[in-house]
């Protein structure tokens, strides 16, 4: 008997606290499978945002801290001058990233940080029950805009792979989605190549995967997956912004 | 081997905290102590350390935070609104417990403030502006070599008690220059090796650890909180025996004990000799430790006080301290300036015999 | 076409729907009959001879609950 897929020994035996069709299940795994092929396991720390996936060091098996709301990348920024060898990574949700660390996001890359960034965009606020998010779409309904998002009011939404690739030191930049399982595929290939650009030392690293977040959007699962291909792909291109020759 | 040289405070306090093992700075300008970033960002690499110019005062206390949860010796610094600032991540190294060398250069408050020296942070840093129950352990040394002195010791107090240790100084203390000796070089651990034997609770990466290391920024439940509050308090209850510190002078005799610290003991200093000429008896209790608090040091006061006269620069919030120290058992006054403005020794003489008047009528 | 072995960790699925959506097989589907330790009705296998092992299932699952083999 062959084996074609069996989940990584890096996630912990727990059941995840996310909702059912939550990708944040596979956007940890795909992140703890990089590690486990490439080896680097056990030379790597993660930062865990405020936000559901707070809950990350129960489930992801490396030695992980959480951080105040916003300052994963600045956390990191601190590790990273102790830890010249090491392999970093913060994993942040769109409201943790985009609204209150705003401007951590913005000097890590800027500083050419050597650490990546996993930014979980779901267009919402998870954990505090479904509030706009700086990346909310025109139209969607939120807690705190019940009539919907609309541009008078809230502006546009943040595109944030597009500012980030303004910094020149920010030397790989995609976006990708979890929607579908070719998206999946690609998505993890970029994860590997955000660890690639660590390894060689070229500079910050971002990915933004564009995730559901069934329980707030108020569809099950599978109709938020079509949701997210039909509303957000549109708005929030797939597309690599910048990618060094050396990891391509 | 020491050395003695004229240095001004600021630099002086960098050095006193490389010499003492710190290796990793993060900080942001605020006047009155641009001079710390300026000499770090001069200085550190040199070191073998590092320096960063972080984009505001909560990305430099996350950065330190994070450093320190890799094992690294860290030194924070910021003024009062900066400082302000910086208060969720003191509440954040300390439900963490982790080590952080802390200097405050308060200056006048509230607000964005003036530049000039103050004393009203003393609320904000020994009774914190950041959640939870924690404290900073907290000293206010009066002289640019006992401030030295307190941050060289008080690195490695940071890693004794896992917990920030805070120098806070007034402004004046940050820019005056005084002749100091440095301390000698303490050693440092700075390789995998070393943190992971010096510290074998930092996040490090698992390597040959049986187990992952997680440091609880966020316990999972509300008794994991307790547990690790718990864990905490157990170096506060050991920082309240060990690190009580004060100066106490002419307390058995005196008609005024006056209490300060930093730049106005020294004002009062030169207030109590001129009183003392003019037949009026003081003593001074002069707390080196803020938290925690010399309480002890007012039982030594004698049976011929007539008032205990607090000497700030804030509206009495040492004060509070004070009148826990004193128990009722003798008026407790106040003499005080704020927002950056100081009394000279003639206005202390003068206000504390408007004071003896009203005690003795 | 190798024929796919799909072992199933049951008490972990939380019944989410991807798996079964995304199986170009359809041979997926939610078992109203069971509920597991997390209180979901969990996904069930209803064609087991007409897996093909591309482990799409797995790939899509946030929880981990399918490991996918194949015959040699």
């Amino acid at each position: 008997m062959k084996t074609v897929f069996e989940y990584t020994k890096n996630m912990e035996e727990v059941s995840t606290s996310y909702c059912p069709g939550c990708t944040h299940g596979i956007a940890h795994r795909l992140i703890m499978e990089v590690l486990e092929e490439k080896d680097i396991t056990d030379k790597t720390v993660g930062i865990a945002p405020v936000g559901c996936s707070i809950a990350a060091p129960r489930f992801m098996k490396i030695d992980m801290i959480e951080s105040f709301h916003g300052r994963a990348p600045a956390v990191a920024s601190g590790m990273r001058r102790v830890l010249p060898d090491k392999y970093i990574f913060t994993y942040q949700g769109d409201g943790d990233l985009t609204s209150i660390g705003g401007n951590e996001i913005l000097h890590a890359a800027e500083r050419g940080e050597k650490f990546s960034t996993f930014f979980i965009n779901n267009a919402i606020y998870g954990m505090t029950g479904g509030q706009m998010a700086p990346t909310t779409l025109i139209g969607q309904k939120a807690t705190t805009a019940p009539r919907g998002r609309y541009v008078e009011k809230h502006g546009m939404p943040l595109r944030m792979c597009e500012i980030i690739s303004q910094c020149q030191c920010a030397v790989y930049v995609e976006r990708v989605a979890l929607d579908t399982p070719v998206h999946v595929r690609q998505a993890k290939k970029a994860i590997r190549r955000a660890f690639d650009v660590q390894e060689k030392r070229l500079g910050f690293s971002f990915v933004e995967l564009l995730s559901t977040c069934p329980s707030n959007w108020g569809l099950p699962p599978v109709k938020a997956v079509e949701w997210l291909a039909d509303n957000m792909i549109p708005y929030y291109p797939l597309k690599q912004f910048a990618c060094p020759e050396e990891v391509k | 081997m020491s050395e003695k040289i004229l240095m001004k405070g600021n630099e002086a306090f960098c050095e006193a905290a490389i010499r003492g093992g710190v290796r990793f700075y993060f900080g942001y300008p605020i006047t009155p102590q641009s001079e710390i970033p300026e000499y770090m960002a001069a200085h550190l690499d040199d070191e073998g350390g590092c320096f960063v110019q972080a984009e505001s005062e909560l990305g430099a206390v996350n950065m330190g935070l994070g450093a320190a949860a890799s094992g690294g010796n860290v030194m924070l610094s910021s003024s009062s609104p900066g400082i302000a600032l910086m208060q969720e991540g003191f509440a954040g190294l300390c439900v963490c417990h982790l080590p952080a060398l802390v200097v405050s250069v308060a200056r006048g408050g509230p607000g964005i403030g003036d530049i000039r020296p103050s004393q009203a942070d003393y609320r904000q840093a020994t009774r914190g502006g950041g959640n939870g129950d924690y404290h900073l352990i907290t000293f206010i040394p009066t002289t640019v070599q006992e401030a030295v002195d307190l941050i060289y010791e008080g690195v490695t107090l940071a890693d004794e008690y896992r917990n920030p240790v805070c120098i806070l100084v007034d402004a004046m203390m940050g820019q005056m220059m005084e002749p100091i000796i440095l301390p000698a070089y303490k050693k440092t651990f700075m390789t995998d090796a070393e943190i992971r034997s010096h510290k074998p609770w930092a996040l490090t990466g698992q390597g040959k650890r049986a187990e992952k290391n997680r440091i609880h920024a966020m316990p999972w439940s509300p008794e994991e909180l307790m547990a690790t509050n718990l864990e905490q308090k157990a170096y506060y209850d050991k920082a309240e025996k060990e690190l009580v510190r004060y100066e106490a002078t002419g307390l058995d005799d005196a008609e005024v004990v006056f209490v300060a610290y930093g730049t106005p003991a020294r004002i009062t200093g030169e207030a109590m000799d001129m009183l003392e000429e003019e037949g009026i008896r003081t003593g001074m209790i002069r707390p080196i430790s803020a938290w925690p608090y010399p309480y002890e040091a007012f039982e030594k006061i004698g049976g011929k006080t007539k008032v205990v006269i607090t000497v700030e620069l804030s509206f009495g919030q040492m004060m509070e301290d004070v009148k826990l120290g004193v128990r009722g058992r003798l008026p407790v006054s106040l003499i005080c300036r704020t927002g950056g403005v100081l009394f000279t020794s003639e206005e202390i003489v003068s206000e504390t015999k408007e004071i003896l008047k009203g005690v003795t009528e | 076409m190798a024929k796919g072995i799909l072992k199933f960790n049951i008490d972990k699925c939380k019944g989410c729907g991807l798996c079964i959506h995304y199986c170009p097989q359809k041979i997926l589907g939610i078992d109203v009959e069971l509920v597991n330790a997390l209180g979901y009705h969990p996904v069930g296998l209803l064609k087991p001879d007409e897996c093909v092992a591309c482990a799409t299932c797995a790939i899509m699952c946030p929880d981990g609950v399918i490991n996918v083999y194949s015959e040699e």
